[in-house]
């Protein structure tokens, strides 16, 4: 028993120090990325990126941990990013003195507040009643911030000026970069919080209502009190992201708390994978790219997006972090690299038949869209005529023969697959 | 001896079904009691309420003298009481040191905490261990319990239950669809985590029920037809006829 015990002891101290490495590489990758990608526009994605991170983390407190569906999150992070844009313009006025890069603390504060106020009810029961009454809230929210004008700003929404305050650090948060610092630092200080929550009683135990609601009950826990106190702790980390989107931005409107934004922060968390707790984090860093890329290519990248959502829903419903997560047991076996070659040849034709529909949808949405006349696009640098038949054939082909090709494959993918995973054979090689 | 659980006129409808027709009865504090019974009498029905997972329609249930009709689950479970269900009851999407650990988190104290780190507190983890080492599950320990085999489940279900330290454990039907080695595994376990405590079991398995009871309590169509040792129980006309009978010509 006791030797149990201490070799039991003796694991927890390893894994302690094995703890310690991804949040040293973690912090050490947010210090390093304004020096790898450096333009202005990278800056930008990056703070926008690091405001997702903390959002959508804060969403799955709780719907990948708490089991909680909400329809609006965007409410806490909303109205987190009003508070603290009107507390920057205090500060601009001189009615308040307050270091700038600690503005998000109202935000968290605001958060946690009407999260405590609306949790009050709302987290009484989980399931559709749950989901429901957040969608309510969500569109109460939205339709009052176009009543009280004074705090919403009406339809223009609040602005306000980041550099009017007190310099930090040397820093008066006038450049993108010194605000990334901003960002960069919140957000590595709320993963830390959000990840040593789901560590506490309190977030053990919102699994194992997420899990089994009722025998939570029986084991001393009101089923209630536990997403209660989850939700109060999601609020907060909403509300500070929403602050951190005021401070970078400066300007916060009712978009940011309408149901477009709770979609979108449902869309992340869910993209990246609601199992684990990186799994937000994967999934802002995704969807913020797919966001500033694809849009700068096409109109229809939202689109895109929506189709990427459904698709994950339907056939990987534990997200991208889930689908990388599928290779641990082939990479602890050395396995992987019998993997490569089964998916090039499932992936090319996937990629030509993702590319013949792209071009399909594109091409229609110029025709429908484009001037009387103007009847010629460009697609990836190619200028054609979609008036022509030539560029649908080749879409078409592109489509149908990328799909053909890619479901001929999919047997060959598996087999690997299965080769690549099983632990027989792979025992069999450690013996001879 | 002074009564661990004390129902009195307790009473049960589901719209004009009346399925528990005012039971009294008195459950020692230490004793390991048995409630028997023909399907549908009602047993699991009985379980919950006095374990407050349904309200009753009337009488009162005390536990250790204090009432506690229609409190919810939670209070009374902090009372003292803990149970296990017929239909496996489990966290399924963790692993089996986390349900076990979740048993064991409000009798420590803990309540809501968010400003204790689990992985540090090393006396509940060490407790953790000895619970799951006495279930028998160390070597699964770190598997999601979903996939434990139904046997394992229904030890771990034991487990969950017995882990906060209640003093009065109520199991509905702990070897149901066991084959007979793990019967007899599940009834050493049994033994051994209620050593001291009372225990109220449903079970169906005579051979379980007449070797670990001290008494047992027949119920019948939502009343108490005897309450006795197993010794009157099985010479009981009554119950030969309500039940045992019944079993016989099977």
């Amino acid at each position: 028993m006791s030797e149990t015990t201490k070799t039991a002891s003796a694991t927890v101290q390893a894994s302690s120090l094995k703890r310690f490495g991804p949040w040293i590489g973690f912090l050490i990758l947010l210090m390093i990325m304004p020096f790898i990608f450096t333009s202005n526009s990278a800056i930008f994605t990056m703070n926008l990126m690091g405001i997702f991170i903390i959002f959508s983390l804060s969403y799955n407190m709780l719907l990948g941990q708490g089991g909680m569906l909400s329809f609006g999150h965007a409410v806490y992070f909303g109205l987190g990013g009003f508070m603290s844009v009107h507390f920057m313009n205090y500060v601009e006025d001189g009615s308040f003195v307050f270091p700038i890069w600690l503005l998000p603390i109202f935000g968290g504060l605001i958060g946690l507040i009407f999260a405590i106020i609306i949790g009050s009810f709302s987290t009484r029961r989980s399931g559709t009643v749950f989901a429901m009454i957040s969608l309510g809230v969500g569109e109460l929210m939205a339709a009052s911030s176009l009543i009280f004008v004074a705090f919403f700003g009406g339809e223009e929404g609040v602005s306000g000026d980041r550099t009017m305050g007190p310099e930090s650090f040397g820093a008066d948060f006038g450049p993108d970069k010194e605000v990334y610092y901003l960002i960069a630092a919140w957000v590595f200080v709320t993963v830390v919080l959000m990840y040593l929550f789901s560590r506490t009683p309190a977030g053990r135990l919102a699994n194992a209502v997420r899990d089994n609601p009722e025998r939570a009950e029986f084991i001393g826990y009101s089923q209630r009190k536990v997403r209660f106190v989850s939700f109060c702790a999601s609020g907060l980390f909403a509300g500070i992201a929403g602050g951190l989107f005021a401070v970078n931005f400066e300007i916060v409107t009712e978009e940011n708390l309408n149901a477009l934004t709770s979609g979108v922060v449902l869309l992340m968390a869910y993209i990246g994978g609601i199992g684990f707790f990186i799994g937000p984090i994967v999934g802002a860093i995704v969807f913020t790219l797919l966001q500033s890329i694809l849009s700068h290519y096409t109109d229809i990248w939202q689109m895109y997006v929506g189709v990427m959502f459904v698709l994950t829903v339907m056939f990987v419903p534990q997200g991208l972090t889930g689908i990388m997560m599928m290779h641990t047991a082939a990479y602890r076996m050395n396995r992987l690299g019998g993997l490569v070659v089964p998916y090039v040849r499932m992936g090319i034709p996937s990629l030509c038949m993702v590319a013949g529909i792209a071009g399909f949808l594109e091409m229609m949405h110029h025709v429908r869209g484009a001037a009387v006349g103007e009847s010629t696009m460009s697609l990836l640098g190619i200028g054609f005529d979609t008036h022509s038949v030539m560029p649908w054939v080749i879409v078409a082909v592109l489509g149908i023969a990328g799909g053909y090709v890619m479901r001929s494959q999919a047997g060959q993918l598996k087999d690997a697959w299965d080769t690549a995973n099983d632990p027989n054979t792979w025992q069999e090689e450690a013996s001879s | 001896m002074s009564a661990a659980i004390e129902l009195a006129g307790l009473r049960k409808s589901f719209g004009p079904t009346e399925i528990i027709r005012g039971v009294d009865l008195e459950i020692y504090k230490g004793e390991r009691h048995a409630i028997i019974g023909p399907n549908g009498a009602g047993k699991s029905t009985l379980f919950h309420l006095i374990s407050g997972r349904y309200k009753l329609s009337g009488g009162s249930v005390s536990l250790h003298g204090e009432e506690i009709s229609n409190l919810p689950p939670y209070e009374i479970y902090r009372k003292g009481l803990s149970r296990s269900f017929q239909v496996t009851n489990i966290f399924p999407n963790m692993s089996v040191f986390e349900n076990v650990r979740c048993g064991l988190m409000w009798a420590q104290g803990y309540k809501y905490s968010f400003w204790h780190l689990v992985d540090r507190e090393t006396e509940l983890n060490q407790k953790t261990v000895r619970v799951i080492e006495e279930i028998g599950l160390s070597a699964r320990q770190h598997i999601p319990a979903g996939v434990l085999t139904y046997a394992e489940q229904r030890a771990l279900e034991i487990g969950i239950a017995a882990a906060g330290g209640a003093d009065v454990i109520m199991l509905d039907e702990p070897t149901a669809g066991m084959s007979h080695s793990e019967t007899d595994q599940a009834m050493t376990l049994i033994r051994k985590i209620t050593e001291g405590k009372t225990l109220v079991m449903v079970e169906h398995d005579m051979g379980v029920v007449f070797d670990l009871a001290d008494r047992i309590s027949v119920l019948v169509y939502g009343e108490i037809i005897a309450t006795d040792t197993p010794e009157n129980i099985r010479n009981n006309k009554a119950v030969q006829e309500a039940y045992l009978g019944v079993e016989a010509e099977e």
